[in-house]
């Protein structure tokens, strides 16, 4: 757990000392997810050595939202005087985003043959 | 009385007292997902939140105050995106499959996102740092600030507009891609990432392994991509 939390953080901190260094237009950690991918291809033993305290973090992502969101209460006099139109912008768009997202995805799925019949929901539990 | 007084002070100027209180606020949360038969209406983010934001009314504590027992929670973002590197890594083999399928899910979904939420703000007359704010809402918050920052927008209104977005697009995702029958758990998982980053990913993470992997893919594709497309989409609708 510990040695797993090592690693993360180291790939972390380079990731975000390349981002800045090289002036790249990814944050930090983004750049220290690819260097992991990499460095996981190269070594797949690192992958099976920090794959379960990873996969556990992962598990509670949700959890490290909920400080940046309780920021909210900090602006909710701004939300209230703008009101109804950005929460309709907000709900308008994302339900349109994620249908345009997913209909476009599953389509050119269909054309280009790069469907996937082990990636499919089981339509049994809706 | 007056010992009260002084274990609250003394607690008020500590980090444990909110540190403790966002990982319970997080566990009761998360018990209600669990006891709603994990239906996503019960997002765990939005009844911590609902939860904490009562707390901190009722003790008048102002957000500042609270943040500095939360920041150690709030760090763990950053490893928790490194930590995206695993499912990632398991799922190479789908995503190389996939490169065609990514690309038109993320112009679309990322088009959309933004040009929409311009398009219905304008139509209530939002305009100035308000438009600006909402341009980069569907982008990780840390990136959508940024962004907001450059063109313009006020960055504590652009987090509030990202936090809404994701809560909203992770309560929405399951019945909306049901009711479009989409069955595709790469394409469920990719345009709910793009379109409501990480709080999106974490739902999608909650249901299916292959769905995460593709919405942190989604997520950090849309990153980069509404950098480029919010400044020419502000443009055109003259913000």
């Amino acid at each position: 757990m510990i040695g797993t939390l090592a690693i993360i953080l180291g790939f972390q901190l380079v990731g975000e000392v390349a981002s800045r260094a090289l002036a790249l237009p990814l944050p930090g950690p983004v750049v220290g997810l690819i260097l992991l991918v990499g460095s996981c291809l190269l070594r797949p033993a690192l992958a099976d050595r920090i794959r379960p305290a990873t996969m556990g973090l992962l598990q509670h992502l949700s959890l490290f939202f909920v400080p940046a969101g309780v920021g909210i209460v900090a602006h909710w006099e701004l939300l209230r005087t703008h009101g109804m139109g950005l929460a309709l912008a907000v709900m308008g768009s994302t339900v349109l985003a994620i249908a345009a997202g997913a209909l476009a995805f599953t389509l050119v799925a269909r054309w280009t043959g790069s469907e996937d019949p082990s990636a499919l929901k089981d339509t049994s539990d809706e | 009385m007056n010992d009260a007084l002084l274990i609250w002070s003394y607690l008020s100027e500590g980090p444990l007292l909110w540190l403790t209180a966002t990982l319970v606020a997080y566990v009761i949360g998360d018990a209600a997902f669990r006891a709603a038969d994990r239906q996503s209406w019960a997002n765990p983010v939005l009844i911590a939140v609902i939860v904490l934001a009562l707390l901190l009314w009722l003790t008048g504590t102002d957000y500042m105050t609270y943040f500095e027992g939360a920041q150690f929670v709030h760090f763990m973002l950053g490893p928790a995106t490194v930590a995206l590197a695993m499912p990632l890594y398991d799922n190479l083999p789908r995503v190389k499959k996939a490169a065609w399928p990514m690309l038109a899910g993320l112009l679309a979904g990322s088009g959309v996102a933004v040009l929409s939420a311009l398009a219905i703000a304008k139509a209530f007359g939002i305009e100035g740092a308000a438009l600006a704010s909402l341009a980069p809402k569907s982008t990780t918050a840390p990136v959508a600030i940024g962004i907001a920052e450059r063109i313009g927008g006020q960055p504590t209104l652009t987090a509030a507009l990202v936090l809404v977005t994701g809560i909203f697009g992770a309560i929405i995702v399951t019945p909306l891609l049901n009711m479009l029958r989409i069955r595709d758990w790469r394409a469920r998982g990719f345009s709910v990432g793009v379109a409501a980053h990480g709080i999106g990913t974490a739902r999608a993470f909650q249901v299916n392994e292959t769905a995460g992997a593709f919405s942190g893919i989604g997520m950090g594709l849309n990153a980069v991509l509404t950098a480029i497309i919010a400044p020419l989409a502000l443009r055109l609708f003259g913000g």
